[in-house]
C-alpha cells in the first residue's frame, strides 16, 4: 500500500516515495531527465502536485527522503528543526502553507518566526506548488540582514559583489577591473575574486591585494578570494588578511565530500575565521557557493530532484550564520537547466527558498553558451529577482568573465536595476560613494568619466596610471 | 593624475592590463550600442560553435595518410547531446564495426565536443604533428566522432585495441574564444574509465593559447611517459600537467 496516490478520471497516479512524489511534482528540467526522476508526462506531474498539496507538513519529519544514519546533513536537519518555531505551522498541509505564505494576514515577523520551524524539504515542496508571482511576491515580503563592515539585505537596497576575476590571477589586471567596478558603484556585497589557481601563495598576493585596494580607499566592503575552506585555513595560520571564508556547499554528505567539505571542517573554518574579528559593524564571516544539480553532477542524489537537494544545501548553510548565500544559477549548463525559462523558473526557486529558511540570498544571474540563452533572459530574471527583492547579485565587467568563460550580469545591470527599482547601495557603501563624490545629492553616478580620489594612496591602482 | 582619467585614455589603460570589458562608459544605467553589439556578436559566434555541426567529410577519406572513419555517439542531435551527456559518451552500436579491432597502439579520436568550430580551425594540423612525432607508434584511423563527449574515446579506443586514446575535442566556447581545443589522454581506453585516469591539455589555439607544435610535443611527452608507466591521470606527473575534469 502507497501512502503517495491520486485518482484522475479513472487513473490511479502512485507514487513510492516521498522523494518520487517531489521529483515528480517539479517543473520539468533537464537535471531531473538525465536523473530519471522527473514527471513521464504533464499529466503526472500535476498529479504529483495533487498528492503533495495534501501532506501534512509532519511528514517531512517522518519520512526522510535522505536517511538519517548515513548523511550528515539529514542529522543537521532533524536535530536543528525548532519544535516551537514549527507549533504554529504544525496543522498545515503544503497546500495550506502556500496559502499561510501569500495570505496578507501572515505578517513579516510570522514569516521569520516561522524559518526555523521548516525544514528543506517542507520548503522545497511548497515552492513546487508556487508560480512564479507566487515566489516573488512572498519572498519580496521577508528581510534577511547581515553584516560585516557594512549591511546586507535591507529592504529597498541590492548590492553587488564585484568580480574582478583574471585568466593568470595577474594583479593589474584584477586591479583594473576592480577600479571599472567602483568607479561604477559595485562592490558593496564583497569584492571577489575567483582565482585561477588555488595555489596558496598566489591566493595570498590577491588577498593582500584587495585588502590594500580596501585600506587604501576606505572601502566599507569586505573582501574575498574565492578558494577551498582549507586553503582559506592555512592562509589564516599565515597572517594573511582574510574577511569572509568562501566554500562551495551541496545538499548532501556524500556531495559535500565531492567538494571536499564536511559540516565540522565549515566549523573549523567558520571559528578560525570569527577568530580574527576584522568585521566593524557585524560577524557574519561565511560566503557560500551553491546550485541546482551540484550533487547530481557528483553521483551523490539519493534518488532526490536537484531543487531539493539544493534547498538542503540552505540548512547547511545557515548553520554557519553567513553574510552572503549565492546560488550560481545558470552556471552548471543546459544538462541540468536547458534554458532561458527554466533557469528563471530556478532562480525564483532558489531565493525564495533560501529566504523563507533565513538566509542572505543572492544569485549568480548566468549562462553557459550551451545554454538556450541569451542576455535578454538575464535581463528579465534580474528584473524579477530585483522586484521579490534580492540581496546581490554579480558585477561583472561587461557581463562577461574572462576567467571562468560565462556570462553573468554586469555592473550596468546592477545600475539599470537600482534605477528602474528604486534600490540604493548599502547604506555604508552609499555613503563612501557620496563622500568620495563618486554619487551626487540624489545618489546618482555623477559622470561617465568619475573618479576616485587618492588613487594614489593605492600602488595597485596608481600602477595604472603607469 | 587628473588629466589622465578621461574616458577614452582610461579605457586604453585599463585595456592593456585585461581581455575583461572594463571601461565600458555607459549612458545613463545603459552600455553604448556598439558596446553591446560587440558583445552580441562574441555570443553569436560561441553559439555556432556548439550548434553548428562538422560537414559531412569534412576530413576526407584519408589525412596524414590515414584513414578517415566517421563514428556517432548514441546522442541523435544537438540538442538532445546537450542535455544528455551520458548518450555522448556511449559510441552508437551501428558504427561499432566501422572499428575494427587492428592492434594501433595510438588512436587519434577528433570529436566535435562544444565547439566543431575548434575542430574545423586546428584539429587537422595537430592530429598530422601528432603523426609527425608518433615514431614507433602504431597509429590507427583517424576518428572523427559527432556528438562527442570526451568519454567516447574510452568505447572508441576499446574498439580499437588501442593501448593510447588522444581525443581532440572542441572546448565549451567562452565569449572571447569559440575556437579553443582540448587534447585528453586516456592510456588502456575501456568503457568506465573515470576522469581522474586522463591528462588533459586545454586551450589550444594558436596563437593565443597553445601553438600546435608545441602541443603536439607535449601529447608525445605525455605519451611516451603514459607507455613507461603504463597508466594515465593524476600523479603521472607532479609537475605542470594535471587531469582536469571532462566535459
Amino acid at each position: 500500500m502507497t501512502r503517495y496516490q491520486v485518482d484522475l478520471a479513472g487513473t490511479r497516479h502512485r507514487f513510492e516515495t516521498l522523494a518520487e512524489v517531489l521529483a515528480k511534482a517539479t517543473p520539468s528540467r533537464s537535471g531531473d531527465h538525465l536523473a530519471g526522476l522527473a514527471a513521464l508526462s504533464s499529466e503526472q506531474r500535476v498529479a504529483a502536485r495533487l498528492v503533495l498539496a495534501d501532506l501534512p507538513l509532519t511528514t517531512f519529519l517522518d519520512d526522510l527522503v535522505v536517511p538519517y544514519e548515513t548523511d550528515e546533513v539529514t542529522r543537521l536537519i532533524i536535530d536543528r528543526h525548532d519544535a516551537t518555531a514549527f507549533a504554529p505551522l504544525r496543522a498545515l498541509t503544503v497546500g495550506g502553507l502556500r496559502e499561510w505564505l501569500l495570505d496578507d494576514r501572515t505578517d513579516e515577523a510570522a514569516l521569520k518566526a516561522a524559518a526555523r520551524g521548516l525544514t528543506p524539504e517542507m520548503v522545497a515542496a511548497v515552492s513546487k506548488l508556487m508560480r512564479n508571482q507566487d515566489l516573488v511576491s512572498a519572498a519580496r515580503r521577508i528581510e534577511n540582514v547581515t553584516a560585516f563592515r557594512n549591511t546586507i539585505g535591507l529592504r529597498g537596497r541590492l548590492s553587488t559583489r564585484l568580480q574582478p576575476n583574471h585568466p593568470t590571477d595577474d594583479a593589474k589586471g584584477v586591479a583594473a577591473s576592480i577600479l571599472d567596478g567602483l568607479l561604477l558603484g559595485s562592490g558593496d556585497a564583497v569584492i571577489g575574486v575567483n582565482p585561477a589557481t588555488d595555489d596558496i601563495p598566489t591566493i595570498g598576493r590577491l588577498l593582500r591585494l584587495l585588502d590594500e585596494l580596501r585600506q587604501g580607499l576606505n572601502i566599507p566592503t569586505q573582501s574575498c578570494v574565492l578558494t577551498h575552506v582549507t586553503n582559506t585555513i592555512a592562509l589564516i595560520g599565515q597572517g594573511a588578511p582574510v574577511d569572509l571564508c568562501f566554500q562551495s556547499i551541496a545538499g548532501t554528505e556524500a556531495a559535500n565530500r565531492g567538494f571536499g567539505v564536511s559540516l565540522d571542517l565549515l566549523a573549523e573554518a567558520h571559528h578560525a575565521t570569527l577568530a580574527l574579528g576584522r568585521g566593524s559593524v557585524g560577524t557574519n564571516v561565511m560566503y557560500f557557493e551553491t546550485g541546482q544539480g551540484s550533487c547530481l553532477s557528483s553521483d551523490a542524489h539519493h534518488g532526490v530532484d536537484q531543487q531539493t537537494l539544493e534547498c538542503r544545501a540552505y540548512e547547511v548553510a545557515r548553520a554557519y550564520a553567513p553574510l552572503l548565500v549565492n546560488s550560481v544559477v545558470g552556471f552548471i549548463g543546459p544538462e541540468y537547466l536547458y534554458d532561458g525559462k527554466q533557469i528563471l523558473r530556478a532562480a525564483l526557486e532558489d531565493h525564495f527558498c533560501g529566504k523563507l529558511l533565513g538566509l542572505p540570498m543572492g544569485l549568480d544571474i548566468c549562462y553557459t553558451n550551451h545554454a538556450e540563452a541569451d542576455q535578454d533572459d538575464m535581463d528579465v530574471i534580474a528584473t524579477l529577482l530585483g522586484v521579490a527583492g534580492i540581496s546581490f547579485i554579480m558585477g561583472v565587467p561587461g557581463a562577461d568573465d574572462v576567467m571562468l568563460g560565462y556570462q553573468s550580469t554586469s555592473f550596468h545591470d546592477a545600475l539599470y536595476l537600482r534605477d528602474v527599482l528604486g534600490l540604493r547601495p548599502a547604506p555604508e557603501f552609499e555613503a563612501w560613494l557620496a563622500e568620495v563624490g563618486l554619487t551626487d545629492a540624489a545618489g546618482k553616478l555623477v559622470s561617465p568619466d568619475s573618479r576616485l580620489p587618492s588613487l594614489e594612496r593605492v600602488p595597485a591602482l596608481a600602477a595604472l596610471y603607469g | 593624475m587628473a588629466d589622465l582619467i578621461t574616458s577614452s585614455s582610461l579605457r586604453e589603460r585599463l585595456r592593456a592590463y585585461t581581455t575583461a570589458r572594463v571601461a565600458m562608459g555607459r549612458v545613463g544605467s545603459a552600455v553604448l550600442t556598439r558596446d553591446m553589439l560587440d558583445f552580441q556578436l562574441a555570443h553569436a559566434r560561441a553559439r555556432d560553435a556548439v550548434h553548428n555541426g562538422l560537414p559531412e567529410g569534412a576530413f576526407g577519406v584519408a589525412l596524414h595518410g590515414q584513414p578517415v572513419v566517421e563514428v556517432r555517439s548514441q546522442a541523435p542531435d544537438r540538442a538532445t547531446y546537450l542535455m544528455r551527456p551520458d548518450l555522448g559518451r556511449r559510441l552508437n552500436p551501428e558504427d561499432l564495426p566501422r572499428l575494427a579491432r587492428e592492434r594501433a597502439q595510438l588512436a587519434i579520436v577528433i570529436a566535435d565536443g562544444l565547439s566543431a568550430t575548434a575542430v574545423l580551425a586546428h584539429a587537422a594540423d595537430l592530429a598530422g604533428a601528432v603523426i609527425a612525432r608518433a615514431g614507433r607508434w602504431r597509429v590507427g584511423p583517424l576518428v572523427v566522432a559527432r556528438q562527442a563527449r570526451v568519454a567516447l574515446g574510452d568505447d572508441i579506443g576499446e574498439a580499437l585495441g588501442a593501448d593510447l586514446v588522444v581525443v581532440l575535442i572542441g572546448e565549451r566556447p567562452g565569449l572571447s574564444a569559440a575556437d579553443s581545443l582540448s587534447v585528453y589522454l586516456t592510456w588502456k581506453p575501456v568503457r568506465g574509465r573515470m576522469d581522474s585516469e586522463r591528462n588533459c591539455i586545454s586551450n589550444i589555439r594558436p596563437p593565443e593559447g597553445w601553438s600546435i607544435e608545441a602541443a603536439a610535443d607535449e601529447i608525445m611527452r605525455i605519451a611516451a611517459t603514459a607507455r613507461l608507466l603504463e597508466k594515465t591521470g593524476v600523479g603521472l606527473f607532479n609537475g605542470d600537467v594535471t587531469a582536469l575534469p571532462a566535459g
